[in-house]
């Protein structure tokens, strides 16, 4: 067994595969140590010490993140020489930290300020620290950085590049006066920037936050002159209930719709209607592409941090992005004018609020494409946790709320609507949808499970009336890009490619409660699963209330009308800018 | 300077090894590194061009070609220059100039930066402007430099330097 290699840990013997670190290691015997630039998924720093130990024969105290475990060694993980060295490194983070805590939006969900706490940091001893006053970089509609927080773990310049490709921050400037910043300082609005979010979920501290709207909400709901509509996202579903102390993966559709009412919105509505909508919608549209020798591969379009990462990455594919809109936008297109038209409100007296696990979500609805009703398709969009947090203004006792059921018909939806949440779902309902379309015969094995999942890159191939349909699925925007070079190229083997922004899909948002990590995200999508097994209805074209507003509004998919209110166009935007 | 770049980007086969010696270039021949320079390189070098900027900036003697000033004053405010009184220094800059760390005097003439170590410790406190290294400061020698630049009346337009 020379693969192994034991060693010794507080004590306790461990026996863990060679290459495996010492942090590693302490936690297959229990043991937590504290970290800060450490954070799954992404390269080793071994920057901030706090995860330092005592190993026997050695001088110095060693991180335990980046040092191997060796054969024999002796460690120890809570020595006084340890704790008073972590502790005395918090204490020297805190001497430049602004003290705001009260009122810092990651109040509840700072590392910092929790080890602070955990290590026994009881008074603040370095008084005389510098403190920055650095300009916020509020350029973005979606993602704030306030530098003064910043403690240079650098955990969202990795997961950036990383994970998302992007590159988008990284360090500036040397020393005391080292900043994480974009390109030439220009603010993440004007560099290449995705705003997926997924920095928000990497920063242990209050540094990265989305821009709040969660007022300008609620002086709509307060304004007898606007009438409210809110649609929540699929992957909202399955997370919200963290922010109320639920175990990850606890569905609470019904307790979040009975909360949405009680904060006094005048109609609580489905995103996943739309979702089915986009599905019925892009499914015709692939079908176009194969039958009419359109452009392929076809790729998804309802993932707006994919969208703009597209635009600055690889303009010259933007012909291969269905036209479809995401299923938020088409929502607030139709509430403004099918739906206003059916109770008879004009549309510049409703207001369109959308409950989304995503921080990219409120950038498209800025965008200048969206507003096919001649206003804005969606007002305001608040990611997951803003919701949370308006209910918890509220005094709504969510745990305890009796379900209720989503308002009609913009309500009504079935399982494909619901799994779009997850890396995969917009494919498998796609196939559901564009496999019944196509042989008129009805799909009895519905669940495709090769493009479920986190494997980074998943490829399936479907048979459908003798035609041999290649399909691929990507998530976390660095395995969309290995897909995009062979776009590029003009080597993808791929008739539809379904890419999501974030890993894990939108279940994995920028928006989504902290934490968000590989275990949290697995057991979302379990619940979206669940709920889709639930719903009656599991195939988007059977959904009534879409099939009424195909006879009743738009005629039928891809229809003139369908066009106008529900397809878009792509800008080309390039590096740097 | 594009040409002279692809030289020293071909020697390298365009491995980021390159930007170094191509920031060198461009400082000794631009006085700084402009944006368009730097998408350039960053293209060259399949880099993101927040690397290239995040290089740049690393280096106290290479600029960044972003605040227009004259003169850029660089205070050292390392250990050493510290311990000799580099915030006297820098306090009568502030003063005289009337501005603080970071920024720009009205007249686009001064720019004040506080810089690490400029490897001049045995002679500290240290101040740089522009090129020319000033040594063994005091308040008094601080006051006189500045005068002189304030008075020298000239309308060549700088463009340089970092954050
Ligand atoms: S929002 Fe996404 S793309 Fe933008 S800086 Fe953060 S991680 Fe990078
Ligand atoms: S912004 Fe947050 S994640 Fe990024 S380096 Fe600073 S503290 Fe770390
Ligand atoms: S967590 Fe190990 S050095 Fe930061
Ligand atoms: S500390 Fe100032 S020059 Fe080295």
């Amino acid at each position: 067994m020379k693969d192994f290699v034991s060693l010794t840990i507080n004590g306790q013997k461990v026996k863990v595969l060679k290459g495996t670190t010492l942090f590693e290691a302490a936690k297959q015997v229990n043991i937590n140590i504290p970290h800060l630039c450490f954070h799954e998924g992404l390269s080793l720093y071994g920057a901030c010490r706090i995860c330092v130990v005592e190993i026997e024969g050695r001088a110095r105290l060693e991180p335990s993140c980046t040092t191997l475990a060796e054969e024999g060694m002796v460690v120890r993980t809570n020595t006084w020489r340890v704790r008073r060295a972590r502790r005395m490194i918090v204490e020297l983070l805190l001497a430049n930290h602004p003290e705001d805590c009260f009122t810092c939006e990651r109040n509840q969900s700072c590392e910092l300020r929790e080890l602070a706490y955990d290590l026994g940091v009881r008074e603040l001893r370095f008084k005389k620290g510098r403190k920055y006053h650095y300009p916020l970089d509020l350029s973005s509609p979606a993602v704030i950085r306030d530098p003064n927080k910043c403690i240079q773990c650098s955990r969202c310049i990795r997961v950036c590049l990383e994970i998302q490709g992007v590159g988008a921050i990284d360090f500036v400037n040397r020393g005391g006066r080292t900043q994480v910043l974009t390109f030439f300082n220009k603010g993440l609005n004007n560099v290449e920037c995705s705003n997926c979010g997924q920095c928000i979920l990497a920063c242990p501290t209050g540094a990265l936050r989305e821009k709040r709207e969660v007022d300008e909400v609620w002086k709509a709901i307060s304004d007898p002159k606007k009438f409210t509509i809110v649609q929540t996202a699929p992957a909202v579903r399955a997370a919200i209930g963290e922010e109320f102390g639920l175990p990850p993966g606890t569905l609470v559709t019904g307790k979040m719709v009975s909360a949405l009412r009680r904060l006094g919105f005048d109609r609580v509505f489905d995103t996943q209607f739309s979702a089915d909508l986009t599905i019925v919608e892009e499914a015709h549209e692939l079908i176009e592409r194969i039958e009419g020798k359109g452009i392929l591969p076809m790729i998804t379009s309802c993932s707006p941090g994919w969208i703009k990462y597209i635009e600055h990455f690889f303009p010259q594919c933007l012909e291969h992005l269905s036209t479809c809109k995401s299923p938020q936008q088409m929502f607030g297109a139709l509430a403004k004018t099918y739906y206003a038209q059916k109770i008879d409100i004009p549309p510049e007296d409703m207001y369109v609020v959308s409950i989304m696990p995503c921080t990219a979500k409120k950038f498209e609805a800025r965008r200048e494409e969206m507003k096919a009703s001649g206003f804005r398709d969606v007002d305001a969009v608040l990611t997951t946790r803003e919701a949370a947090r308006m209910i918890k203004e509220a005094g709504i006792d969510f745990v305890n709320l009796e379900d209720e059921d989503f308002d009609e018909p913009l309500g009504i939806s079935t399982g494909a609507g619901v799994i779009f949440g997850a890396t995969g779902g917009v494919m498998e309902a796609a196939l559901r949808t564009a496999y019944e379309l196509l042989t008129k015969k009805e799909l009895k094995e519905i669940e495709f499970k090769q493009v479920r999942g986190m494997q980074g890159i998943k490829k399936a191939e479907v048979l459908i009336n003798g035609l041999k349909l290649k399909v691929a699925v990507a998530h976390g925007l660095s395995n969309a890009r290995i897909l995009l070079e062979e776009v590029k190229e003009g080597r993808s083997p791929y008739h539809f490619i379904e890419i999501m922004a974030c890993p894990g899909g939108c279940l994995g948002g920028g928006g989504q409660p902290l934490p968000t990590n590989l275990k949290v995200r697995e057991a979302r999508a379990n619940a979206l699963y669940r709920e889709d097994r639930n719903k009656g209805i599991r195939k988007s074209h059977q959904n009534p209330a879409l099939i009424m507003l195909y006879k009743e509004f738009l005629g039928k998919p891809l229809s003139d009308k369908a066009h106008h209110l529900l397809h878009t166009s792509y800008v080309s935007r390039g590096l740097g800018n | 300077m594009k040409e002279r770049l692809k030289q020293i980007l071909n020697s390298y086969h365009n491995q980021r090894e390159a930007l170094l010696p191509c920031l060198h270039l461009i400082q000794k021949e631009e006085g700084g590194l402009s944006e368009e320079i730097a998408l350039f390189l960053a293209k060259e070098l399949n880099l993101p061009p927040v690397e290239v900027y995040s290089v740049a900036s690393f280096y106290s003697m290479f600029t960044v070609k972003q605040q227009k000033a004259k003169y850029i004053i660089r205070v050292c405010v390392s250990l050493p220059c510290y311990l000799k009184g580099s915030d006297k220094i820098l306090e009568v800059l502030h003063k005289e100039l009337g501005i603080n760390s970071g920024e720009v005097s009205a007249d686009k003439k001064f720019f004040i930066e506080e810089v690490s170590c400029l490897g001049a410790c045995g002679k500290a406190p240290v101040m740089l402007i522009n090129e020319t290294l000033y040594d063994n400061l005091t308040p008094e020698k601080v006051r006189e430099i500045i005068s002189q630049l304030k008075d020298e009346n000239s309308t060549e337009e700088y463009s340089q330097t970092g954050l």
